[in-house]
């Protein structure tokens, strides 16, 4: 059949009207693809746009989602502009390079109470040797709370929550969710043990125990401080190996942040954990977790500030869309909380709660908003081309230049080294690198 | 790699014992997994972008050999002939067709047919001022002889009794379909202009330090005696740790169909992470992986790693011979980010053109940084809670 011979000449109209529209041909004029390029980016050089128009292009999450934008996240915007004035990229179709984790909301939620398992758990150790039962006994409780919390959460995750017992056949140091298991493995049962005295206690179990069982009840009481001191052995590593868990990823906004957010965490468990303890307990007992509770999130605030600056232009993506204002909340009721907890704390029991929920509703913040920040990174392309284009090209420049090839790393060698070779040799990446610390 | 190559890396200083933490190893990926010292030669794939005529012979062998589920029910994305999108989860061989106002290498820009001769405008971006004969508007093929630009036929019909007559009562539609005739041919194609089309078979890249492989909690990736890392899917319990780690955006976890029965295919494999495995059953069986042997031009080629680089690099000198700007390796450097990939590329632009990480480094390089800090920052979290207790007494 000829083309010309079709029944149905209006279908092939519109294909041959759809084919000129296209991109596919090359004499056509640019109106179409102009608007192409509106919805995103074409490749090769016509698909080069300055990353600060794809971020207005695509509203910064390259989903299109543009709408909506507050004023003050179009200050951001420009501050950015400012930052990166000429980065221009390349992508194909404006398609994501890496790809995002299928981690739904379980994870950002069990990294808030893996950190407050953990500061409760230093908490009911503390207040247990210096006698404050009150404390001791919240602390306990919402540090099995939070850990069983954790455990549910990690299960559901899974694709096959089925299977989830196939991570303790493996011990893999390259894998912090594999060390992740085993540190919560360990933490669990001292905390769990001390979490179940102090229930026991509290629902007065005794009672209704048999006479010849009630001795559970008198092991588990001598067992409490054993299993608490052992909770908080492993404690802080359950507050911190989480960040190592983000970090260890391809994921731009993650990765980048793999000096400081280890610290933003735990400052953030504290803060959260020592808030918490300042809600749940009497005025008398909570001296240390005030304590805890300012200078942890004075640490939060300082060293995500810290982490902002150093991250470069991956930190945008802590700045835009949702995860922004995520993050500006978390400061927010950080701040807010960490100052009444300081200065109104001890006042009022009522000050107390107030403040201490505030910095429990912050460390919610910072987990979601470190945790979505990195997903829009992923999904946005200009996280990973930008950055690796500039290193990519810093290198070609200083081979270039004369850098004999053998004498010196040719290319940012795998490794531990790479750090090093990127910041401490200018030939072979001149750009500016943030200071490690 | 020569012997002396292998023993150079070996004692480079640079490669120290915190090495441990990524699978980088000298003879081979396969030696450092156990598989003996002398496991089979590593395999891999060499993906040839230059002659590739986008026909997704690969993806389609792929599909049928490896019993993929289907990844999307006729979906139009709009981006050229390419409407698979990415790699993932049920997609493990990805065509990539890339449209570009740029020459090919060794072809002549400014060539009409039957319509005045334009300069290039000053506008249009060159892929590189110094290849050769851009700017020159004399009107003919091929000055620069090479492998893209062959002589010129244009003068014979091969086909021109094929071709059915036309009816001359109703017009011709353009449906857009190939054809046999040059571009400007026909008196209505106006000016010729730059324009290239790039297709490439996107893959797995089986990476000397992988990153999936490192950060796989079950151990359900692994690596096989052939140097290539495959998912076991009987022991993932799919925590999506991996999809996150590559640093190609390659693995992912598949999303089964809750509307079709437990046993349908839309649903084989539901929930656990799933990529390329370089035809595993066909290695042990020594066949060809199903797409390099179904690639009509051998764009995709298979074999052993080594000889894979020579043809390579071979290939690459021909190109930059030939006046292809452009051209490079790509995942191919031993010492890249990745350790130098199994399965590596020859492109004709930059690797983001193509979707690619330009300068990809595997995550876990930093990892003994990052427990290092992690320490730290467990450490100090010892402290506050020690201060707070000893300062907050009152």
């Amino acid at each position: 059949m000829t083309p010309g011979q079709s029944d149905d000449r209006d279908v092939d109209n519109q294909i041959g009207q759809q084919k000129t529209g296209q991109a596919a041909n090359p004499t056509h004029d640019d109106g179409p693809r102009l608007r192409d390029e509106g919805i995103r980016a074409v490749p090769g050089t016509e698909g080069q746009a300055s990353a600060t128009a794809t971020a207005r292009r695509t509203g910064g999450g390259g989903r299109g989602k543009g709408k909506g934008k507050g004023g003050g996240r179009r200050k951001k915007g420009r501050a950015e502009e400012l930052m990166v004035p000429d980065a221009t990229f390349t992508t194909y179709y404006g398609r994501q390079v890496v790809k995002a984790t299928p981690w739904e909301a379980d994870i950002p939620f069990y990294l808030f109470a893996g950190g407050l398992a953990g500061g409760s758990s230093l908490l009911g150790a503390g207040a247990d040797l210096t006698g404050r039962p009150n404390l001791r006994r919240n602390a306990r409780i919402t540090a099995v709370l939070a850990l069983s919390a954790s455990g549910l959460a990690l299960v559901h995750d899974l694709g096959r929550p089925e299977r989830f017992y196939n991570m303790l056949r493996v011990f893999k140091p390259t894998s912090p969710m594999s060390m992740g298991t085993w540190i919560l493995t360990a933490y669990a049962p001292g905390a769990v043990v001390a979490g179940a005295a102090e229930v026991a206690r509290l629902l007065d179990v005794e009672r209704f125990l048999p006479t010849r069982l009630r001795f559970l009840t008198s092991l588990l009481d001598w067992a409490a401080r054993p299993g608490g001191l052992e909770a908080a052995l492993f404690a802080p590593a359950v507050a911190s190996y989480t960040a190592v868990l983000l970090t260890d990823t391809s994921t731009p906004a993650w990765h980048e942040a793999h000096r400081e957010l280890p610290f933003v965490f735990v400052g953030s468990a504290a803060a959260a954990s020592g808030g918490l303890a300042m809600a749940t307990s009497p005025l008398v007992e909570t001296g240390p977790a005030r304590l805890l509770a300012v200078i942890g999130a004075t640490v939060e605030l300082v060293v995500e500030h810290q982490m902002e600056k150093s991250m470069g232009f991956t930190a945008g993506a802590l700045h835009e869309g949702p995860p922004g204002r995520l993050m500006k909340a978390s400061k927010i009721l950080t701040a807010v909380g960490g100052a009444g907890a300081l200065l109104l704390g001890r006042r009022h029991r009522a000050y107390a709660v107030a403040s201490g929920l505030a910095l429990v509703a912050g460390s919610v913040c910072t987990r979601f908003g470190v945790f979505e920040a990195g997903q829009e990174s992923a999904r946005d392309p200009k996280y990973t081309v930008v950055p690796q284009r500039e290193r990519l090209d810093a290198r070609r420049a200083a081979e270039a230049a004369g850098v004999p090839s053998g004498a010196a790393p040719t290319s940012v060698r795998p490794g531990p080294s790479a750090d090093e070779s990127q910041t401490t040799d200018p030939t072979v990446d001149p750009t500016p690198h943030p200071q490690e610390n | 790699m020569s012997l002396r190559e292998a023993f150079g890396r070996r004692l480079d200083p640079r490669r120290g014992p915190d090495q441990a933490f990524t699978s980088v190893e000298e003879g081979g990926p396969a030696v450092r997994a156990g598989w003996g010292e002398e496991p089979p030669p590593r395999k891999g794939f060499f993906t040839d972008t230059s002659i590739c005529i986008g026909c997704k012979a690969c993806e389609v062998a792929c599909k049928e050999w490896n019993g993929v589920p289907q990844d999307g029910i006729f979906e139009l994305l709009g981006s050229s002939y390419d409407n698979t999108g990415a790699l993932g989860a049920s997609t493990w061989r990805h065509v990539e067709f890339i449209e570009q106002r740029k020459p090919l290498g060794g072809q002549t820009t400014g060539v009409t047919i039957g319509v005045p001769e334009t300069a290039v405008s000053p506008g249009v971006m060159l892929p590189d001022e110094n290849a050769g004969s851009f700017g020159i508007t004399a009107g003919s093929f091929g000055t620069i002889p090479g492998p893209v630009a062959g002589p010129d036929h244009s003068g014979i019909d091969l086909f021109g009794s094929l071709k059915p007559e036309p009816v001359q009562d109703k017009p011709l539609v353009d449906l857009g379909m190939p054809a046999f005739d040059l571009p400007s041919a026909s008196p209505d194609a106006g000016e010729r202009t730059e324009f290239r089309w790039l297709m490439a078979s996107n893959v797995c890249k089986h990476c000397t330090n992988a990153g999936c492989l490192d950060v796989c909690p079950t151990g359900a990736l692994f690596r096989t005696e052939f140097g290539t890392v495959v998912v076991q899917d009987d022991v993932c319990n799919g925590c999506g740790y991996c999809v996150a780690g590559c640093p190609f955006g390659v693995i992912d976890r598949r999303i089964g169909d809750k509307h079709q029965p437990k046993d349908a295919i839309a649903n084989k494999n539901h929930g656990i992470a799933q990529k390329c495995t370089l035809c595993y059953d066909r290695l042990g069986e020594g066949l060809t992986p199903a797409c390099a042997q179904a690639c009509p031009t051998q764009s995709i080629q298979f074999g052993d790693v080594d000889e894979l680089r020579e043809r390579a690099n071979l290939r690459l000198a021909d190109l930059q011979a030939a006046g292809v700007a452009g051209a490079q390796l790509y995942a191919e450097d031993p010492d890249g980010g990745v350790g130098g990939a199994g399965a590596f590329f020859l492109l004709l632009d930059e690797p983001e053109v193509y979707g690619f990480p330009p300068d990809p480094i595997v995550t876990t390089a930093d990892l003994p940084r990052m427990w290092k800090n992690a320490g730290f920052a467990a450490l100090g979290f010892v402290a506050l809670v020690t201060t707070a207790f000893v300062g907050g007494r009152r």
